[in-house]
């Protein structure tokens, strides 16, 4: 390509010399740093707040953020700047994409790097366990860092409960309680839906392979290596989508889309159950017009040693390559902003994320705010339920923003009737494998 | 027809077609070569580690049922939108032909969706057909139809379909009008003398004189669907459900997304240059022959 | 007229033009009433056929502060840029065909048939098949974000070159001569001769340009990566692409609402014009 590029290079440069040179970028006496992220609603306030709060504090680096649309949109934007030569200098990515940036070590400056280069005291052990260990390479490397963590928890309307008949203090603990609950739901309060899941695939076949103890893939869910195939259509996977099949005929189950567009049904009142993210709890606060709560997700009874634990969702933020040692300066000074301990505490109690450091988790919990508000603590008691096995401690898949698209597109075909659950997860992982084939063997030169 | 009387200039002529040049070199011959290129090598998203695989990427969409069920994707596409929205442009410019009062401000009010961006058809259709929120989608709902364009790949076809022809109809209102005012009026009354009927006058007699524009129009259409749609897909299904609304060059644009296929989504490209090749002949054909006629 | 017309026969016109003018109009109807509910009534789809109380609210909101979950960016800047990205093009193309189409019919000169087919060509490689190359040029040119990136690739036109070298080539042989007689050279003729005949061409091409300009999506999709630097058209796709909160459609609405007055007026008041770019285009 590099040929190709010069040429290009060479040939446009000479024709255009002059428009590209008036066009650089206009010299600043400040030095920017490009943010870009996924965030909207509750939590873009949140990002703009914390960029306003640090560019106040000093006056050598600006921090610019923009939001660049949905999770995958904005890491394919920070891709296609990256070789076209103009990334950002902080790229949000989500955590399928962790695998996919791991491996672009050229393209990507490890954090702890960056804040030693800056001479910034960085040390992965304040971070919880769960949160640390799943941005760092086996030899406990941390290559980025860790900013809005989240898990899945079920939200679920109490006014709709109490409708119906059920116990809003007694959220459903097994999937079979869940389907009786949204049959009872649906039959009286809420005629339209009776659960929804956001996020189709992380909910129902990443967290819930995690949550069950049962490998989504093999080598430690890809974590020990490459070379990985999918085990996706497992007896209990299989069953589990048959079920939603079948509620879905009469929407006793809604399908929530790929994405988290789907929330929206929760907060409106329509939908009275939701899995999803416990980062939802910005705008289910801010939004929801009744009485709400949250609970851990569901499990099959008999799988055996369900429920184990769950695993992360939400973004970190990676450092590309390629910049000025004084524009990592800047990230580096942004990032020891981050990790303020005040700061994570207000962070993680506002915008639903986890606390990532300990020191924030320990002190919240000694101010006596779960007291108050337990459902921001059903995600962290659901992430340290069980010490975590093989299946559970997390999930490194290459390509797993395309293969996501893949299962989607197959669990799509599975809820409209088109291929049975059995048909539809054999077709998700023999087309998930071609995309890791495709992966290993890009990466692996 | 070659002109006589020119000017002299050995540079001015080149000076002049210069910026065109310099525009079409870099921005259409040198990325067209590039996807060419492209299509040959393998890479990793960021462009780090780069394999020559010559027609690999080439082997691999022919042996991907996915890249078929685009083409037909594609196909059912382009013939819906083109069948209705010629129907409907055909129907409506019969009737603003015929001598009636007002027939100019019918015109003006029947050509304006042409303005609209396809991107923001898509979203006027979306909003109408929004499960939870849409007006028509309750009033479908209220009629006992499960509609639902997010789970239901013909549901989100027709939403597709519906936003493409509302905004094509204008286009071939106006052309159908041109044509049928191109129609000798004494072709007409002498099948009228003849005591044909109208119904049967028009199947007869202007239909058949209709034929060039239309078979014009279809062309057009047609690639107007490959093309143009882009808009319309990404903001109404983003090419979902299950891949239902993926239409060839969505999934081009899909593929290279991420970089994580950019040699497929090459290959892609150079499979679509050759359909446009072909359909840019077909059309050019055709007009040939009608400056002829 | 042989034949008597029934009553039938003649109200059937209006009643299918009235039926097809309803139909072609309703979606936009919705819009513009949507542009008027606040945020509750639309997401909870209460809204009637009738107007709610909230459009200048709604409007002043987008147009100078923007929505509150995406871009901050308000609808006033995208609209700016829309309407340079659509005036530039359109001019641009214009001028840039206009004397290629000059070189190619008035002049005599190596290669002309090659120069001519070289353009020519350019129609069968339409942006879609060459997406991320030129995405790649253009970044390499340090031009995304910047007006000419947003511009400059779509300036080169094949049909205009084509529509003003099939007018060149029905401008009557005499009138060259006679200029030449007169002692004009090249740019003369072309000032005082050429551009007067070409205004009404100018000018219905213009109008179809500006539309096409202004309607751009996949490009400016992937070379703008600031906010301010989106056009409208990209910023209602943002709008409703909204990840964990609330679509607000209202706003989604009343954006769509402007993005789409611009280019309707043009053709609404430049109707003869539009009409005779359309068919003399043909595309």
């Amino acid at each position: 390509m590099s040929i190709g590029r010069n040429i290009s290079r060479i040939a446009a440069g000479a024709l255009f010399a002059g428009t590209a040179l008036t066009l650089a970028v206009p010299a600043s006496a400040q030095t920017e740093i490009q943010w870009w992220h996924a965030l909207t609603g509750a939590n873009n306030d949140v990002v703009n707040r914390l960029a306003a709060e640090f560019n106040a504090s000093q006056t050598q680096y600006k921090v610019v953020a923009s939001y660049k649309g949905s999770y995958a949109d904005t890491m394919n934007a920070g891709i296609a700047a990256f070789r076209a030569g103009n990334a950002p200098h902080i790229l949000q990515v989500f955590e399928v994409g962790t695998a996919t940036m791991m491996s672009a070590r050229g393209a990507i400056k490890p954090v702890a790097d960056v804040m030693e280069e800056a001479g910034k005291l960085f040390d992965p052990n304040v971070y919880l366990p769960a949160v640390a260990g799943y941005y760092s390479t086996s030899k406990g490397e941390m290559l980025s860092f860790p900013f809005n963590s989240s898990s899945t928890v079920m939200w679920y309307n109490k006014d709709a409960f109490r409708k119906a008949g059920l116990n809003p203090d007694a959220p459903p603990k097994t999937w079979p309680e869940v389907f009786e609950a949204a049959k009872k739901l649906k039959a009286t309060a809420t005629p339209n839906c009776g659960f929804s899941t956001a996020w189709v695939t992380w909910v129902n076949i990443e967290q819930f392979s995690v949550w069950h103890n049962i490998p989504i893939g093999t080598k430690a869910n890809g974590i020990d290596g490459f070379d990985t195939v999918f085990r996706i259509n497992s007896p209990t996977h299989v069953k589990h989508f048959a079920n939603l099949a079948e509620l879905a005929k009469d929407k006793t189950y809604v399908y929530g889309g790929r994405t988290n567009t789907g929330e929206g049904t929760f907060t409106s009142g329509e939908c009275p159950i939701m899995l999803t993210s416990s980062g939802f709890y910005g705008n289910v606060k801010a939004n929801a017009k009744f009485d709400w709560g949250n609970a851990p997700m569901p499990y099959y009874p008999d799988v055996p040693g369900a429920p184990q634990n769950s695993t992360l969702g939400g973004a970190s933020l990676w450092v590309m390559g390629g910049k000025s040692s004084n524009e990592y300066k800047g990230v580096a000074a942004f990032f020891a902003f981050l990790s303020d301990t005040d700061r994570q505490a207000r962070l993680h109690t506002e915008s639903g994320y986890l606390p990532i450091t300990k020191a924030a988790y320990e002190k919240v919990k000694a101010s006596g705010f779960y007291n108050a508000n337990p459902y921001l603590e059903t995600p962290l008691k659901s992430l340290n339920n069980k010490a975590p096995t093989e299946n559970s401690r997390g999930l490194r898949f290459g390509n797993l923003v395309q293969i996501r698209d893949i299962w989607s597109e197959e669990i799509e075909e599975i809820l409209a009737g088109k291929k049975t659950a059995q048909q539809g997860m054999d077709a998700a992982v023999a087309r998930g494998n071609a995309s890791l084939r495709q992966f290993e063997r890009t990466v692996s030169r | 027809m070659e002109r006589r009387a020119l000017f002299g200039g050995k540079l001015l002529p080149y000076t002049l077609l210069l910026p065109q040049f310099a525009i079409v070199v870099v921005f259409f011959y040198f990325p067209a070569g590039q996807a060419v290129w492209q299509s040959m090598l393998m890479e990793d998203a960021f462009g780090i580690s780069t394999e020559f695989v010559g027609f690999e990427n080439y082997q691999i969409l022919a042996a991907d049922p996915d890249y078929y069920k685009t083409m037909l994707t594609t196909a059912v596409f382009s013939i819906l939108v083109a069948f209705l929205s010629l129907s409907c442009g055909l129907l409506l410019a019969v009737m603003a032909d015929k001598q009636i009062k007002g027939a100019t401000i019918y015109k003006t009010m029947l050509i304006w969706p042409y303005a609209v961006a396809p991107a923001v058809a898509g979203v006027l259709w979306l909003f109408m057909f929004q499960p939870s929120l849409g007006m028509l989608a309750k009033m479908l709902r209220s009629w006992g139809v499960d509609w639902n364009p997010l789970l239901n790949g013909n549901h989100a076809m027709i939403l597709v379909v519906l936003a493409a022809t509302w905004k094509q109809i204008s286009y071939n209102f106006l052309f159908f009008l041109a044509g049928l005012a191109a129609i000798p009026k004494s072709v007409i009354e002498a099948a009228a003398i003849d005591g044909a009927r109208p119904m049967r006058r028009f199947w007869t007699i202007i239909f058949p004189l209709l034929s060039p524009t239309a078979f014009f129009l279809l062309v057009i259409n047609i690639v107007y669907v490959f093309f143009d749609t882009f808009g319309i897909i990404d903001s109404v299904t983003g090419g979902g459900p299950a891949g239902n609304t993926t239409t060839m060059v969505y999934k081009v644009y899909q593929d290279g997304k991420a970089g994580s296929n950019l040699g497929g989504s090459a290959a892609q490209s150079v499979v679509l240059m050759i359909i446009v090749i072909a359909l840019t002949a077909i059309q050019f054909k055709f007009v040939e022959r009608k400056v002829q006629y | 007229m042989v034949e008597r017309q029934t009553l039938f026969a003649r109200i059937l016109p209006h009643v299918v033009l009235i039926t097809g003018v309803c139909i072609v109009a309703f979606p936009v109807y919705l819009a513009l009433l949507a542009s008027t509910y606040d945020a509750a009534t639309v997401q909870t789809g209460q809204m009637t056929l009738l107007p709610g109380n909230q459009m200048l609210q709604n409007y002043e909101r987008i147009l100078f502060s923007g929505t509150n979950s995406t871009t901050r960016e308000p609808v006033g800047t995208m609209l700016m840029n829309s309407f340079i990205m659509a005036m530039v093009i359109a001019l641009g193309k214009i001028a840039i065909s206009l004397i290629s189409a000059y070189a190619i019919v008035f002049f005599r000169f190596p290669f002309r048939m090659a120069a001519f087919w070289l353009i020519f060509v350019t129609l069968m490689l339409p942006v879609e098949v060459r997406i991320y190359p030129t995405y790649k040029i253009v970044a390499d040119l340090q031009l995304l974000d910047t007006y000419t990136g947003l511009t400059l690739p779509l300036i080169a036109s094949a049909t205009a070159t084509l529509l003003f070298r099939q007018f060149f080539m029905t401008v009557p042989e005499e009138l060259v001569e006679a200029s030449k007689i007169d002692g004009a050279g090249p740019y003369k003729f072309f000032k005082d001769t050429l551009l007067p005949l070409s205004v009404t061409t100018m000018a219905a091409l213009f109008v179809i340009q500006f539309i096409y300009g202004w309607n751009q999506y996949l490009w400016p999709l992937l070379i703008t990566t600031r906010d301010n630097m989106q056009t409208i058209v990209i910023g209602i796709k943002k709008m409703i692409v909204t990840q964990d909160a609330l679509t607000e459609w209202q706003l989604a609405m009343a954006t769509a609402v402007l993005a789409l007055l611009p280019p309707v007026f043009v053709v609404v008041l430049m109707q003869k014009l539009f009409v005779k770019g359309l068919v003399e285009t043909e595309k």
